[in-house]
């Protein structure tokens, strides 16, 4: 057993970990966040999706010790209090779930996939999730919620470019 | 019940290549962590249990990409996301490019390395079809040696490479496409995310007066290790490239893969594929070579 400290939604926190403990488990655990789902176990449904680094991975397959003074976002790190993240935003407003197993991955692979690619077409959509699955089968809504939180977040990024500009002007 | 938990492991994490190497050396049973996208689904799944893992993801300095006069230096370490989004590869070597942004889905490609999957050897990966077919070579560094091995001689067997004990890859050279060369890399596979039920790695040179001055064909999925359709590309060279010539490619290419009948696909099917995916691969390579 080791002791693993890293920094998580902006808090620093450390937790224990044999070299077996998968991050996944140590993220529910060891640090009591379960938002992070296990589903399949091989690596192949992304429930487990978190962005380490500033990237999406899945969890199951990384070893807790491998990410000694790391940066991770979870699914709690998303929302700023009681105001949700605009992609949760889009996924409650289009019915982005049914079961809601596979949606905080599915959040996270979109929060990825709009960061390189903030106007994604359909098929880029359905390319950048496609290491997310969904039993429900609710894709048709969960592309409709990544294209919403694409068209919110690029208002977003305009009206904050406004404010910027007039405070240049001052 | 499937097994969730690999069996226990000791973890190791060196901070240079030579300690990952003496590690390697002195340790029993051990085996290198790179990205883990492969080992560590197999290690869960308890088909292979190594009683030490070497992590040689702390070891600095192993991802890059660099160009070098006609040669591109890419860092055992560096993913296929880095690998996929590179100017410098998507300018100097498009098949590999294409490859790299194919691999897996996201999460795999922003964890899983290019030294990782060539070391790991898998015949159904996509890169080793690549790095076969272009005749990349490879920087290994043992505990008192370095050597380079070519593509063509590290791919023994099934899993298998001539990397000997110890050995770590440390640089994978890519030659530059040359001009007028058109490169692509097609993959039918069942669901995204899987391995290639057939690859086909390819890059076609056209002469200024339009005739096939070089052909590269490399084969994923069809064998026990990827396999360069040799008698294909000669059959390309110097020739005018017609559609008749393209079949005649695609039918030589069938003929020397090796695929086996599993829940992907007959060996029939397979083979009937390989001649699609070859004619496909090369009208695209000339689409981009004019």
């Amino acid at each position: 057993m080791k002791q693993v400290s890293l920094t998580v939604n902006g808090q620093k926190l450390t937790g224990g970990a044999e070299p077996r403990t998968l991050l996944s488990h140590f993220i529910r655990e060891e640090l009591g966040l379960t938002g992070t789902h296990i589903g399949c176990i091989v690596g192949r449904c992304g429930a487990c999706s978190v962005i380490l680094d500033g990237k999406v991975v899945k969890s199951c397959m990384v070893f807790a010790q491998q990410v000694e003074g790391s940066e991770l976002l979870t699914i709690e790190g998303l929302a700023k209090g009681a105001e949700l993240h605009p992609i949760q935003e889009a996924f409650w407003e289009h019915h982005g779930l049914q079961c809601g197993y596979c949606t905080p991955g599915m959040i996270l692979t979109t929060y990825d996939l709009l960061k390189d690619n903030p106007h994604p077409t359909e098929a880029e959509i359905r390319e950048g999730i496609s290491g997310n699955l969904c039993m429900c089968t609710g894709y048709v809504n969960i592309v409709k919620s990544v294209e919403a939180a694409a068209e919110k977040m690029s208002r977003t990024r305009r009206k904050k470019a406004i404010p910027s500009r007039s405070r240049r002007s001052r | 019940m499937m097994v969730v938990n690999p069996r226990q492991f000791e973890l190791h994490s060196p901070t240079s290549v030579a300690e990952a190497s003496s590690l390697l050396t002195s340790l029993d049973d051990a085996k290198i962590l790179a990205g883990g996208q492969s080992l560590v689904p197999m290690m869960k799944l308890r088909l292979v249990s190594p009683a030490n893992l070497v992590d040689i993801g702390r070891i600095p300095g192993l991802s890059y990409v660099k160009r070098s006069k006609d040669r591109l230096l890419i860092g055992s370490m560096t993913t296929h996301d880095d690998v996929a989004e590179s100017p410098v590869i998507r300018k100097g070597c498009i098949t590999l490019s294409e490859a790299a942004s194919q691999v897996g889905d996201r999460q795999v490609r922003n964890r899983g390395t290019i030294g990782g999957t060539i070391c790991h050897a898998d015949p159904a990966a996509d890169i080793p079809a690549v790095l076969l077919a272009l005749d990349a070579e490879f920087k290994v560094v043992g505990q008192d040696s370095e050597r380079v091995i070519r593509s063509r001689d590290f791919f023994q067997d099934l899993f298998t490479t001539s990397l000997r004990n110890g050995e770590i890859l440390t640089e994978v050279v890519v030659p530059v496409l040359p001009p007028r060369t058109g490169g692509a890399y097609l993959k039918l596979h069942r669901a995204k995310g899987d391995l290639a039920t057939v690859g086909v790695a390819a890059a076609i040179t056209l002469s200024k007066s339009g005739v096939c001055a070089d052909a590269r064909l490399g084969l994923a999925g069809v064998g026990l290790t990827p396999l360069r359709a040799s008698k294909a590309e000669k059959a390309l060279k110097g020739r005018n490239p017609t559609d008749a010539l393209i079949s005649e490619a695609g039918e030589q290419a069938a003929a020397m893969s090796r695929p086996s009948s599993d829940i992907m696909g007959t060996a029939e099917y397979k083979r009937e594929m390989v001649k699609v995916y070859v004619k496909r691969a090369i009208q695209e390579c000339l689409g981009l070579a004019k």
